[in-house]
């Protein structure tokens, strides 16, 4: 049994939870002594939709429990898995073997993503009711890291998904557009001599989808939001009643292309980091809700794919450690946002979108996954060190606010900012 | 750290009067001679030598250069420094008297470099070494033929040679 | 300066005693001994992943000139996937006691992450990375134009006019910049589909025809070499049309002031981005630009193993 003594929730009352067997059993003012949270506060478990654990395939950059490890410590309960994995999880053995690999860890729920294509070729769409009927039940299916863009499979995969209300999550980048691109394009890349990405390869895909999902009448989820034109798209499409959700990254809230001119590759990341007016629209746009939700689109690569030339390197970063530091930083320190908007970017949203009933909100009879977070201590890169990859873009920053305990299926998986090993 | 001034201007004046009659006396003359300066103290030393040999011998245009050593030091690493201009006499050197006229002799290396620099530009009769301060601490075995001043030091102080045209006085320190 | 990766690493200043430093050097080939001793004992390597037989030998010949020991590293562009990458090889040459590695390379960037990636200590020379950058070629022109058309140290009031394809020109990128630097009023033109976003940003004024960037009286014309193979693989591109509107042809030549200098980075497409006549023109400053590569070269080498300024 755990009791909570003095957390504050999003709402600003101050309770103390009694978990039980798992459960929250109990919200109010309880008699008994227990871990004082006074100054914590207490949200939902973190849900992130958007992760990339390597394994099978690449278990040198991070493995499903050296990844759970990351996002105990990050605040995290939940992390859906992406699909990108060697072999591709475009089956139901890859699936539920990702899926027992979660459970075995036990830090966290992980939820697999399945491929909306075999082997994320973009040619044929891979057997995506198996999947949803297996027993990692997939709701959410998605070639990140490659964009559906023949208009007719993404068609057929958003009808697809309809049959049990899954959603289609995509990765919108129109390849034609972006052939060998390497940064945001722009001012910037012309001085440094990398192939911009532009704006509008991301802006047009969402345009054809959101299209696409209400002609089929199906659910679109668009992840790593990253240009203001996207927000307009999204915004537009919501507006019409489109059933249409979206994702930003904390690097893509926080972070500029001007950090390309260092080439460092510890920047790349796909898609790519923009300009302060990306960010600022970004934000705008999580704080009136036409983006839903965070997904850290955490992305580990072993040090050799980061140590080279730009060009030669992997894209991608890990978050899950340093996301809602990050989150406090633009949404509450910025004054933007309320905890109650946070709890719903982190946790309740992303919850919804993949079904995962157990996690996203705090209520007596619930599943007790819960993270407390302290507003007031600092936190650096040399403590986010339970990913196997450490390309971490966060190096020589440091951020105000970080999570003190993380509670999974009532057992602390971090308490006092140390994780809990493998149970 | 104490600083003291060992030569004032009138002290380089005539020191250098006294360099300059040397040099004509040892030539037999004014004729076939060069003088040549090492950047940067020693151009503004060769300037006035060349000034007070043409007061002395009023129907002799003396010949003057510049000679820049940079490239031909062998303590790369110890500094960077600029590459400075080198300007010699349109007819050449070959065959000529070339007096090098430096501030401050002291390991020997900076007249080592010019010596080495000179091949570069031609084969004169003689070379010659015209130093304002003779100060000792010889590492290779080069000697002055004109010296305005023996001034014995420690190894530790450091010998400034101040001039009106870089710095606007005339004045010889020693400080350390 | 230990490395020189970027224009952008220069400041006013000391690109002008790199220009000064230079023209002194410019002479040491009027004479019979060519030779200087000061890199003597110093070993520098040409790390070239693209062939480019004249920077390599421009180099070559600058170490040279300055007693170093030269080596020359042919070596195939690799991912990380195949062969060896550029860490190791830069870490093997310098095992074997390279004090400079000089390196051309096709990607943007790949000079900056040897000089700053902690992979190597010794200086690093960019001689072109992908369309970044080409400092020596910058400082080289630079000095032409100060040559011929200025008598003060920096270019200020000059007016340059770059043309070509300023998409995949490291040449530009790093005139414009440079040029820009030192004074000069620094304008491009080029097939629009050439010019490059945000190039105005960096410091040139961009015209839409090469006509009418010639109505404003240039004193510096810099045609970009065409990338022939990078240009067939684009379906618009036609050599007739870019001959009728980009080409340096004797029309345009009879355009250009009395005193107007002819640039160009060679090697030349003659017929192409510049007629026959105006490449023999005496007008054009080609071979002095070379010349002064030389120069340049040893200035840049000489400067970056000099050690740092100590105070």
């Amino acid at each position: 049994m755990i009791i909570l003594k003095n957390l504050t929730l999003s709402d600003g009352s101050i309770q103390d939870i009694r978990i039980d067997a798992g459960q929250i059993v109990e919200i109010g003012r309880i008699a008994d002594s227990g871990t004082d949270c006074t100054d914590l506060i207490g949200l939902a478990g973190f849900v992130d939709p958007h992760t990339h654990l390597r394994e099978p395939g690449f278990e040198a950059s991070e493995t499903v429990l050296s990844g759970s490890k990351a996002a105990a410590a990050g605040g995290y309960t939940a992390i859906c898995a992406m699909a990108n994995t060697e072999p591709v999880a475009d089956n139901s053995t890859v699936i539920e073997r990702v899926y027992d690999l979660g459970i075995e860890a036990g830090l966290c729920f992980v939820q697999p993503i399945g491929a909306v294509t075999k082997g994320l070729k973009g040619l044929e769409l891979a057997n995506i009711q198996d999947m949803s009927r297996s027993r990692a039940k997939v709701a959410m299916f998605s070639d990140d890291g490659m964009c559906v863009h023949d208009e007719n499979l993404m068609r057929q995969a958003l009808l697809e998904v309809k049959k049990f209300g899954g959603v289609v999550a995509q990765h919108a980048q129109e390849p034609s557009l972006t052939i060998g691109a390497q940064m945001n394009q722009g001012a910037v890349a012309t001085e440094l001599g990398l192939t911009g990405w532009p704006a509008i390869a991301e802006e047009q895909i969402i345009a054809r989808d959101a299209q696409l999902a209400e002609e089929t009448g199906s659910r679109l989820h668009i992840c790593h939001l990253t240009t203001g034109g996207g927000v307009e798209v999204v915004r537009w499409a919501k507006a019409k009643g489109i059933q249409i959700t979206a994702e930003v990254t904390p690097h893509h809230l926080l972070l500029t292309e001007d950090l390309v001119r260092t080439y460092d590759p510890v920047y790349k990341v796909n898609p790519p980091l923009r300009t302060t007016d990306d960010n600022r629209a970004l934000l705008a746009g999580l704080v009136d809700g036409t983006i839903d939700m965070l997904g850290t689109d955490h992305a580990p690569h072993s040090g050799e794919k980061k140590d080279c030339e730009w060009e030669n390197a992997a894209f991608g970063m890990i978050g899950l450690e340093s996301a809602a530091s990050i989150l406090h930083q633009v949404l509450i320190q910025s004054g933007a946002g309320d905890w109650t908007l946070f709890e719903n970017i982190i946790s309740k949203r992303p919850s919804k979108l993949t079904g995962l009933n157990n996690h996203g909100s705090i209520k007596v009879g619930a599943q007790a996954n819960i993270t407390l977070f302290n507003p007031h201590e600092r936190i650096g890169v040399a403590e986010m060190n339970q990913s196997k990859s450490s390309n971490n873009p966060y190096l020589g920053l440091e951020f105000i606010g970080r999570v003190q305990h993380t509670i999974y299926q009532g057992q602390f998986t971090m308490i006092d900012q140390s994780v809990r090993d493998q149970k | 750290m104490s600083n003291r001034a060992v030569l004032d201007g009138p002290d380089i004046l005539r020191a250098l009067r006294r360099i300059s009659h040397e040099i004509l006396e040892a030539n037999e003359g004014p004729e076939n001679l060069v003088i040549l300066g090492i950047p940067t103290r020693g151009v503004e030393l060769a300037k006035r030598i060349v000034e007070i040999l043409e007061a002395i011998e009023p129907n002799q245009i003396i010949e003057f250069g510049i000679l820049d050593i940079t490239m031909y030091r062998d303590d790369l690493v110890n500094a960077e420094r600029e590459i400075l201009e080198t300007s010699l006499p349109i007819s050449g050197i070959d065959n000529k008297v070339v007096v090098l006229v430096d501030d401050v002799l002291f390991s020997g290396r900076t007249v080592r470099a010019a010596l080495d620099a000179l091949t570069g530009y031609g084969r004169p009769k003689q070379v010659k070494l015209a130093v304002l301060v003779d100060r000792g601490h010889r590492e290779l075995p080069i000697r002055p033929d004109f010296v305005g001043k023996n001034l014995p030091t420690s190894v530790s102080e450091r010998v400034s040679v101040q001039l009106l045209g870089s710095d606007g006085i005339d004045q010889v320190v020693i400080s350390g | 300066m230990k490395h020189l990766i970027s224009v952008r690493d220069l400041t006013k200043d000391s690109a002008v005693a790199l220009l000064d430093s230079a023209q002194q050097l410019s002479q040491v080939n009027q004479r019979t001994v060519k030779s200087l001793p000061a890199l003597r004992g110093k070993t520098v390597v040409n790390l070239f992943y693209e062939n480019s037989t004249r920077t390599r030998i421009s180099f070559e010949i600058a170490a040279k000139r300055l007693s170093a020991d030269v080596i020359n590293f042919d070596a195939q562009a690799s991912s990380t996937s195949k062969g060896e990458s550029l860490k190791d090889t830069a870490q093997t040459l310098e095992a074997l006691g390279a004090a400079a590695i000089i390196v051309r390379h096709p990607m943007s960037g790949a000079a900056h992450a040897l000089a700053n990636r902690g992979w190597v200590s010794a200086s690093i020379i960019n001689a072109g990375d992908g369309r970044h950058e080409h400092p020596t070629q910058a400082l080289l022109d630079a000095l032409t134009i100060r040559q011929l058309k200025f008598s003060g140290s920096d270019l200020t009031g000059v007016k340059v006019l770059i043309v070509g394809d300023l998409e995949h020109s490291r040449v530009a990128r790093s005139n414009i910049l440079l040029l820009s630097l030192l004074g000069a009023a620094v304008s491009v033109a080029g097939p629009a589909e050439l010019v490059p976003e945000g190039i105005a940003a960096m410091g040139a004024k961009v015209y839409k025809s090469f006509d009418e960037a010639l109505a404003e009286q240039p004193d510096v014309v810099m045609m970009l070499r065409v990338q022939l193979e990078r240009m067939q693989k684009n379906e618009a591109f036609t050599t007739r049309d870019y001959i009728k509107n980009w080409s340096l042809d004797q029309t345009r030549l009879a355009q250009l002031g009395k005193e107007t200098v002819i640039m160009h980075p060679g090697p030349m497409n003659r017929g192409l981005e510049i007629s026959n006549q105006a490449a023999n023109d005496p007008r054009s400053a080609v071979l002095r630009q070379v010349e002064n590569g030389l120069a340049v070269r040893m200035a840049v080498l000489h400067r970056v193993l000099s050690g740092e300024v100590t105070n």
